[in-house]
């Protein structure tokens, strides 16, 4: 067994040696290296073949028409370019725009920003189990609303938001409806012919794709309006200037090729997966579960060990690749500002750990994972004066804590 | 983040873990910390009749920085004199440890957490 196990799919994937294999035909003179741009000669013909595949392979994956999909440098751009885009061409019409507060950072800095601009945002608070409820929506639409941002699986907690009702509502008031789809291409069904959702952002290296390259899906009936974020050359219709990466592009392309044929299948593995591992810890004692446990994506699952603090456990934990919702490595001291608007007490949040597993996952993996997660919750409680006092009575909201 | 060796040996191998009774008159105990903030300490010790300090015991909830700094402060204090372990300072502890900036409020809070023991026995035995 390799150590350490990277259970941390959700923070990106490795490729597959499937797409690995695509794109490496795609950089030499023998390759497929020409610019897709050049309409003079057969090396650009060849290349802007093989990025019309891959654009082709990326909107079967979300059931769309490939003119709808505009390359970008990854689902943070497509948050940006989607966002700045339709405010910057709607300003006119409205300033106002909703998103909620576990929105990926990509969502939530880029609306800072506007709001710099002049623009207001409404922060939604997501429901204690993770979800932003359509209610909400409803409740935070006004006359000047022109977009609302919703990502459709949470990053951090793996929860799924219901994005059919919402389009439902935004269509109906004739606001414009972004999704943030980083972590849900390829993990579940997305129907863009079925869904009223007008923008949605795509990442390829969550799905064992490459690093560097996304897509932002642009409806075309009824038509949506950009403004674009980075001029040059008019690539991607005017929306995204800049030569196209023939590689990146052919090796998305194979990613969301792969998961669609192999998506349902692997499901199935790793929800398996996940009920062992959770199976495995729940007994421990004051463990629980972030988010709703049922309406998540399989891959995930964030865990909360109370009383033990969640560096120290990663410290622990070093056998595992994981990463932990507290980061107090960032000198901030600040648990995950998702688990926070979950409404989570401090010492739960600091003590949750996000397991994510993925396409090379195994069985062992996850049974070496219980094995050394038992051992470190033991262990750190054993030092906890927290676990302590809890087993002594007391009621930890009760101590008057000299804060420092 | 990488940890020092000093930190890495007084994590995985934490001395004087445990817990005195605080009704004791000879055990001065000090609390500190919080958990909203990731970190907690509890620093007790036993503090024979000549005003030295007997033993020494902690438990912490928080970092491996912050486990190593109270691990430390055990280790040093044992022998010592209240008033000399009064005097002990973060910037030893973190010296010692070789914490970077952002772990600093680890040896500051075992620096609170000795002084506040040692306030302790002195408010029990007056």
């Amino acid at each position: 067994m390799k150590l350490p196990i990277y259970l941390d799919y959700s923070a990106t994937t490795p490729m597959d040696p499937r797409v690995a294999e695509k794109m490496t035909e795609c950089l030499t003179l023998e390759g497929n290296f020409g610019n897709p741009a050049s309409r003079s000669h057969l090396f650009g013909w060849k290349a802007e073949e093989a990025v019309e595949t891959a654009r082709r392979q990326v909107a079967d994956l979300v059931n769309c028409d490939p003119r709808e999909i505009v390359w970008t440098s990854g689902a943070t751009e497509s948050d940006n370019l989607a966002i700045k885009g339709v405010a910057h061409f709607y300003s006119k019409k409205g300033k106002h725009i909703i998103t909620s507060k576990i929105e990926h950072k990509a969502v939530l800095d880029t609306c800072r920003q506007l709001e710099r601009e002049g623009f207001e945002v409404t922060y939604l608070d997501p429901q204690p189990n993770g979800i932003v409820t359509p209610e909400s929506v409803a409740e935070a639409l006004r006359e000047d609303t022109i977009l609302v941002s919703i990502m459709h699986v949470n990053n951090e907690i793996g929860v799924i938001n219901d994005i059919e009702a919402i389009g439902e509502l935004t269509r109906a008031n004739k606001v414009l409806f972004h999704v943030d789809a980083a972590q849900s291409a390829g993990k579940i069904n997305i129907d863009l012919e079925r869904l009223k959702v007008d923008l949605m952002s795509f990442s390829a290296h969550k799905v064992y794709g490459p690093k560097g390259i996304g897509a932002l899906y642009v409806r075309r009936k009824p038509r949506v309006r950009l403004e674009a974020q980075m001029h040059g050359g008019g690539h991607e219709r005017g929306m995204r200037s800049g030569t196209l990466a023939t590689h990146q592009i052919v090796g998305m392309g194979e990613a969301f090729a792969i998961a669609k044929a192999e998506m349902h299948e692997e499901n199935k593995r790793l929800l398996k997966l996940r009920q062992r591992l959770w199976d495995g810890v729940q007994d421990l004692e004051q463990v629980f579960c972030n988010g709703d446990f049922d309406q998540r994506v399989a891959s995930n699952i964030n865990v909360s060990f109370n009383f033990v603090e969640g560096e120290s456990l990663l410290m622990a934990l070093k056998d595992l690749a994981v990463s932990s919702g507290s980061a107090c490595t960032s000198a901030s001291l600040e648990p995950s500002y998702v688990l926070r608007a979950l409404g989570m007490n401090d010492e739960l949040a600091h003590s949750s750990i996000r397991f994510s597993f993925g396409r090379f996952t195994t069985e062992e993996d996850v049974d070496f994972a219980i094995d050394k997660i038992r051992t470190a919750v033991s262990k750190l409680r054993e030092l906890s004066p927290l676990w302590d006092m809890y087993k002594d009575g007391v009621d930890l909201d009760k101590v008057e804590w000299v804060s420092h | 983040m990488a940890y020092s060796e000093e930190v890495l040996d007084h994590y995985e191998n934490p001395r004087n873990v445990g817990k005195m009774d605080d009704k004791d008159q000879q055990v001065g105990t000090g609390m500190v910390g919080a958990p909203a903030c990731g970190d907690v300490m509890r620093l007790q010790i036993k503090v024979s009749d000549e005003g030295v300090i007997e033993d020494a015991k902690f438990k912490t909830y928080g970092c491996g920085s912050a486990i190593a700094s109270s691990s430390l402060v055990t280790e040093w204090v044992k022998g010592m004199t209240l008033d000399q372990a009064a005097d002990l300072k973060n910037t030893q502890i973190s010296e010692e440890l070789a914490l970077p900036p952002v772990k600093i409020h680890c040896s500051v809070l075992a620096e609170d957490a000795i002084k506040a023991a040692i306030a302790d026995y002195r408010k029990k035995n007056g």
